[in-house]
């Protein structure tokens, strides 16, 4: 959570809001969830993931999980909250280990 | 008392030395008739080093709004000017810069819009942005065009408004030929108009901030529309107390609306710009043959001052608003409708009557100014009111 607490938002009236519809925070954008906009989830095969950490390079929502230059493991991988399954960590895996699956099936073996 | 020489000059030298005066930081800004000379003006004075701004000659006036926002979102003091097709270019980036809530002060030298094209003078370009969410004043004269210019800065800046603010004055007619003015020294205007202090700046790196963000999608648009019309509701006290400052000043009297021979008028005209200068002049004629005319001059137009302009005209028996400018399929012209509006709640309504004017620079002689007070004291004594505009001396 960031120093401006938008938690109550919606109940703001006109007044509350900052003027000119500025962000006074750097860096809140982390408390927006936007992982609602995804119909497409990646998910890595361990065995085959190589560590390369290409995915986290190419992922324009910085939703790859990384620490101590290790993928964090399943299910703390991917970042939902953040990443809107757009494909690019899939593509760009030179050893195949991310797959797309459909939101909301459930793959035999898939977790 | 702040030292005065009154000089022989136009009216866009002035505005361009009211700019130097007021010490803008940032003027990015684009050529266009008749308001050129303003910002030539000013880069002269940039070039020789008499005043420590930025000067940005840009491609284009949607450019140069957009300069003016980035550089007002950075902080700085903004000021440019333009007319016409470029106000009409600039048109998206006048919403922005007042939805941004940026004190931009901006002259327009006021100019008919195209088709068929034409640089002289009327108000369809300034009344085409009159919904965009800016401050405006409108001038008569030179002197006004440099008076309006320095208070706009402390208007647009006022805490309770952060507005941008438009200085309009008529293309050619003011912004071209030669008036009396009474200039201000420069550390009397540098006194009034204060040191600026941004909000929400974007070089303010200890105070990180985002300009610009996405409010939609059940966002809160709605609620910034809602602060920006509160704003601008109370800029009218502002502006009432910035003119009182500044007339106190110089010496010279500001108002929202200037009333002439209103006292015990019978019949008034509503006039916006230098065209109260022609109106004055047949009122005081008239007034020596007996005729109870007035002259209403509404000089702020946004905040528009319906409670003034319904005071001033309560007890006259017929109005005409001269527009100099079209809202074509409304019932008249801008003013019109505003003054309409003003007077629906009277408790005595006189007849009002629209006359489109002088678009396009058409010559406004004194017959026709005549011929509309003629009109006006027939329908005081019975003849029914004209309904819709009507195009004064267009043949």
């Amino acid at each position: 959570m960031s120093k401006w607490d938008i938690s109550d938002m919606d109940s703001w009236k006109s007044s509350q809001f900052p003027l000119g519809a500025v962000i006074p925070d750097a860096g809140n954008s982390r408390d927006y969830v936007t992982g609602g906009w995804r119909s497409m989830r990646p998910v890595r095969n361990a065995e085959t993931c190589t560590e390369c950490l290409i995915c986290w390079i190419f992922c324009p929502d910085s939703a790859i999980r990384v620490a101590d230059e290790k993928l964090a493991a399943d299910p703390e991988t991917f970042n939902l909250d953040h990443c809107k399954g757009c494909g690019i960590c899939a593509n760009e895996c030179p050893v195949e280990a991310i797959t797309m699956v459909p939101e909301g099936c459930e793959l035999p073996g898939v977790k | 008392m702040p030292e005065q020489k009154t000089v022989a000059t136009t009216g866009n030298s002035v505005v361009a030395e009211a700019f130097r005066q007021c010490a803008p930081d940032v003027v990015p800004a684009y050529p266009i008739t008749p308001q050129t000379t303003i910002v030539e003006e000013f880069a002269k004075f940039v070039a020789q080093g008499r005043v420590h701004a930025e000067y940005v000659p840009v491609e284009s006036e949607h450019s140069a709004m957009s300069a003016c926002v980035g550089a007002s979102a950075a902080g700085a003091r903004v000021m440019t000017a333009t007319s016409s097709q470029g106000l009409a270019l600039m048109w998206e980036e006048l919403h922005i810069a007042s939805g941004m809530r940026l004190p931009i002060v901006m002259a327009n030298a006021n100019r008919a819009l195209s088709a068929p094209i034409n640089i002289h003078c009327d108000h369809s370009d300034v009344m085409g942005a009159r919904d965009t969410g800016w401050v405006m004043l409108f001038a008569e004269t030179a002197q006004e065009a440099y008076d309006n210019t320095i208070m706009s800065i402390p208007i647009a800046e006022d805490p309770e408004v952060l507005l941008p603010v438009m200085t309009c004055l008529d293309g050619f007619i003011t912004t071209h030929s030669i008036d009396r003015v009474q200039l201000m020294d420069d550390e009397s205007v540098s006194a009034f108009v204060g040191e600026y202090k941004p909000v929400n700046a974007l070089l303010d790196l200890d105070n990180p901030v985002s300009h610009g963000s996405f409010a939609g999608l059940g966002g809160p648009y709605f609620e910034f529309k809602r602060s920006q019309r509160e704003a601008i509701d109370r800029s009218k006290a502002v502006v009432e107390r910035v003119g009182a400052a500044f007339s106190e000043l110089s010496g010279r009297p500001f108002g929202l609306i200037e009333t002439d021979m209103m006292d015990d008028a019978e019949v008034a005209v509503v006039v916006i710009g230098s065209t109260a200068g022609n109106v004055r002049h047949v009122a005081k004629q008239l007034r020596a043959e007996g005729v109870k005319a007035g002259l209403v001059k509404v000089r702020c137009f946004r905040p528009f001052p319906y409670a003034e302009l319904a005071a001033a005209l309560a007890g006259v028996k017929a109005v005409a608003v001269l527009d100099r400018a079209e809202s074509f399929g409304a019932e008249g012209g801008p003013l019109y409708l505003e003054t309409r509006s003003a007077l629906y709640d009277a408790e005595h309504r006189p007849a009002v009557v629209n006359y489109v004017y002088g678009l396009g620079g058409s010559d406004v002689k004194l017959e026709l100014i005549r011929s509309v007070f003629t009109d006006l004291s027939d329908i005081a004594t019975g003849t029914p009111a004209l309904h819709g505009p009507v195009y004064l001396g267009a043949r």
